[in-house]
């Protein structure tokens, strides 16, 4: 239950749902993912950490250079669960509940 | 930490149901669902009209900074009991999504706080599943953008 939390935890991101994205068409080298971001190489090293004991990244060596890549199928078990909906409707209610405070406060 | 929103989508059923407690007056949260200017806020769309009232009908729109129309949605009130039940249908246009009808329920439970319950019915299980995946994709479309805005300011 645990790691299922931590699993929408890591797609929370938006950096880390960019990383998932760019990782998706291609596999790719830590280098290669931190040259598509602004931030910081060891920002980016984190963010592949957390992915890949998320397993929604594995890696994989090849020579001197590990390459990372999707692990579909947990991206399918992810995208199969509706917590991204639930995560929709509290950001909404958690507004209204915001605005009606201040509203109540005038 | 307690998760204040709870959905309850069992499978194989057309059918889920959100519920929520606020810490606020029943009044003030029905009122969030009435007054155009509040809606506007809190579910980051514009309303082009809204008529709270039984057989009344509403339009929401959102329009990105182009002037692309990114969604629209109606729907009908089929039942407006002020600080108790909103009865209505939802469309999202321009989807395969069809219509779904609404029935939110709001009840007081002390005199701050009040709960709404949403009773959600799709055309089909298939299409209930679909909505529900969709904030998901949508999520990654965003990164997307997001993306497209870094690499377009590295040219």
């Amino acid at each position: 239950m645990n790691l299922r939390r931590d699993v929408f935890q890591a797609i929370a991101d938006p950096t880390r749902r960019a990383i998932l994205l760019l990782v998706a068409s291609q596999s790719m080298t830590a280098g290669a993912i931190a040259s598509n971001f602004d931030t910081a190489r060891p920002t980016v090293s984190k963010h592949l950490q957390i992915l890949t004991e998320c397993e929604l990244l594995k890696q994989e060596q090849n020579g001197r250079e590990i390459y990372y890549h999707i692990n579909a199928k947990k991206m399918k078990e992810v995208a199969d669960f509706i917590e991204p909906f639930r995560k929709m409707w509290e950001d909404r209610f958690d507004k209204l509940e915001t605005i009606m405070k201040k509203y109540k406060s005038k | 930490m307690e998760q204040k929103t709870k959905i309850n989508a069992e499978d194989g059923k057309q059918e889920l149901v959100i519920t929520r407690e606020f810490d606020l007056p029943l009044e003030l949260l029905f009122k969030a669902y009435v007054e155009p200017g509040i809606v506007e806020q809190w579910m980051g769309t514009k309303v082009l009209k809204l008529e709270s009232k039984k057989h009344g009908s509403y339009q929401f729109e959102t329009v990105d900074e182009k002037g692309n129309v990114v969604f629209r949605a109606n729907g009908v009130i089929h039942e407006f009991s002020p600080n108790q039940k909103i009865t209505r249908t939802f469309e999202m246009e321009n989807t395969p999504f069809g219509v779904q009808l609404e029935l939110l329920e709001f009840e007081k439970l002390t005199d701050d706080t009040s709960k709404l319950n949403m009773h959600v019915v799709y055309e089909s299980v298939a299409l209930r599943d679909q909505v529900l995946q969709l904030p998901f994709a949508q999520g990654i479309n965003w990164a997307h953008n997001r993306l497209q805005d870094i690499v377009s300011k590295l040219k």
